[in-house]
């Protein structure tokens, strides 16, 4: 049903003969709400524009289970380790859900991990920052997993089958990590002195980071007009981050957080938009092309776990194979 | 005249496109075109529907149901859902200290 050949899909390019009879066929199914499904005809762009995105989203819930998962040893309780290691093996769930949703679309898995190890793919600008505290790991897990929730619940009624549908399964475990990551935040703001300090630290670090997170403003944002057209998404990143503003702004000040004076937050009540200082984009753009603060390291954590599980993925090959399955490196080292 | 073994196709149903085919019972038949015709008519007529899988049975593995509790969880694992935090209440006892 599936096929990563996509060869025998013509006419998909502006120019092709029969393009824009098919183009019209195809948009006039978006506006009644039409899914797409991967053996469906689809613009080439569309298809790129897809891949180009559910790539970027599987990879940023990849690299987003490393900050997390440098904690995990270091959590305060049972309770919250437990609940730290359920949302890490989430997370890298969701990439592998995603990396599935990709192929459908024919681009192998083995490609965009590759990419992603390279440094050529991209992913989400708020893993390239170090979480430097416990705190860190909860305003993460509350307000990063707040911001990509918006953007997810929208990108789940988008256009394209296979990525609407592991977005719902992907959203209703978002629901746990997001209410953790609040009662995370809830405790260190009821707490000592200490952690009230830590949390505000965190917030103050992270801001800009979660400001950026839907990506540039709708002036500057150079993809989002064929998005829409196209229903793959169906709001501006403006609009996503009012959302999220309104709906998480007021939570950190009922908990006491103040937003980075330099941000000049302030509330229109006639509009109920959010008014702050735009971000530097540039920075941004600068970030998420892999020059953040750890980008290095995250990618070099990457590519080492990738070659130590090499042994695992030839080990159910040759088993699929009927061949001998090689033994784990580590088993002949021990042999000494 | 030798003739086609019939065998058994397991039917999923689509209700309208971009939600998930779901399995709603099997048909008999010896190929899976005729396989599609029985489906359309006994799963179909009424139903909404835009799309149908079949899938010969032998095709699918499943787990028996005596290994059913491989799917229970040994420990209480609240802790990994959102019904699993009170947060709301936690939340709005911050707000009523705030105020006093």
């Amino acid at each position: 049903m599936v096929s990563f050949n996509t060869q025998h899909l013509t006419d998909d390019k502006p120019g092709d003969p029969g393009y824009e009879r098919q183009l019209s066929a195809f948009e006039a199914r978006i506006s009644r709400g039409d899914k797409v499904e991967p053996g469906d005809w689809m613009p080439y762009d569309y298809r790129q524009q897809l891949i180009r995105l559910i790539h970027v989203h599987a990879n940023s819930e990849i690299c987003g289970a490393l900050p997390e998962g440098t904690w995990i040893p270091h959590a305060p309780s049972l309770k919250r380790k437990l609940a730290l290691v359920a949302k890490v093996q989430d997370e890298v769930g969701h990439g592998q859900l995603l990396y599935r949703a990709a192929e459908t679309l024919g681009k192998p898995r083995e490609e965009m991990i590759e990419e992603l190890i390279s440094g050529k793919a991209k992913y989400s600008n708020v893993f390239h920052y170090p979480a430097e505290s416990w705190a860190d790991v909860c305003v993460i897990a509350w307000l990063i997993d707040a911001a990509a929730i918006v953007n997810q619940k929208m990108m789940a009624d988008g256009s394209y089958g296979p990525y609407g549908r592991a977005l719902k399964r992907i959203c209703y475990e978002e629901a746990f990590h997001l209410t953790h990551g609040y009662d995370m935040c809830i405790s260190l703001a009821t707490g000592t002195r200490l952690q009230r300090d830590m949390l505000q630290d965190a917030v103050n670090r992270w801001w800009k980071p979660i400001m950026m997170f839907h990506g540039p403003s709708d002036k500057e944002s150079k993809h989002t007009e064929l998005l829409m057209r196209w229903g793959i998404k169906l709001r501006t990143n403006d609009e996503q981050r009012q959302e999220f503003l309104r709906k998480y702004l007021p939570k950190m000040l009922n908990l006491g957080l103040k937003i980075p004076t330099e941000w000049e937050m302030r509330f229109d009540e006639a509009t109920k938009t959010w008014h702050y200082n735009e971000p530097q984009w540039d920075e941004f753009l600068h970030v998420v092309r892999g020059n953040g603060p750890v980008s290095a390291q995250r990618l070099e954590t990457r590519r080492l776990s990738h070659e130590q599980g090499r042994w695992v993925r030839e080990a159910l090959a040759a088993a699929a194979a009927g061949k001998r399955v090689p033994l784990p490196p580590t088993a002949y080292a021990n042999r000494g | 005249m030798t003739q086609t073994p019939e065998q058994v196709w397991e039917v999923f149903h689509q209700s309208a496109r971009g939600e998930p085919h779901v399995h709603v019972g099997s048909v008999h038949a010896t190929d899976a075109d005729t396989a599609v015709l029985m489906a359309k008519e006994q799963f179909a007529r009424r139903l909404a529907c835009v799309n149908i899988w079949v899938v010969p049975s032998d095709a699918i593995t499943e787990t028996p149901y005596e290994d059913a509790d491989m799917f229970e969880h040994g420990t209480d694992k609240s802790y990994r859902e959102a019904f699993g935090y009170e947060t709301t209440k936690r939340a709005k006892a911050v707000g009523d200290a705030a105020e006093l």
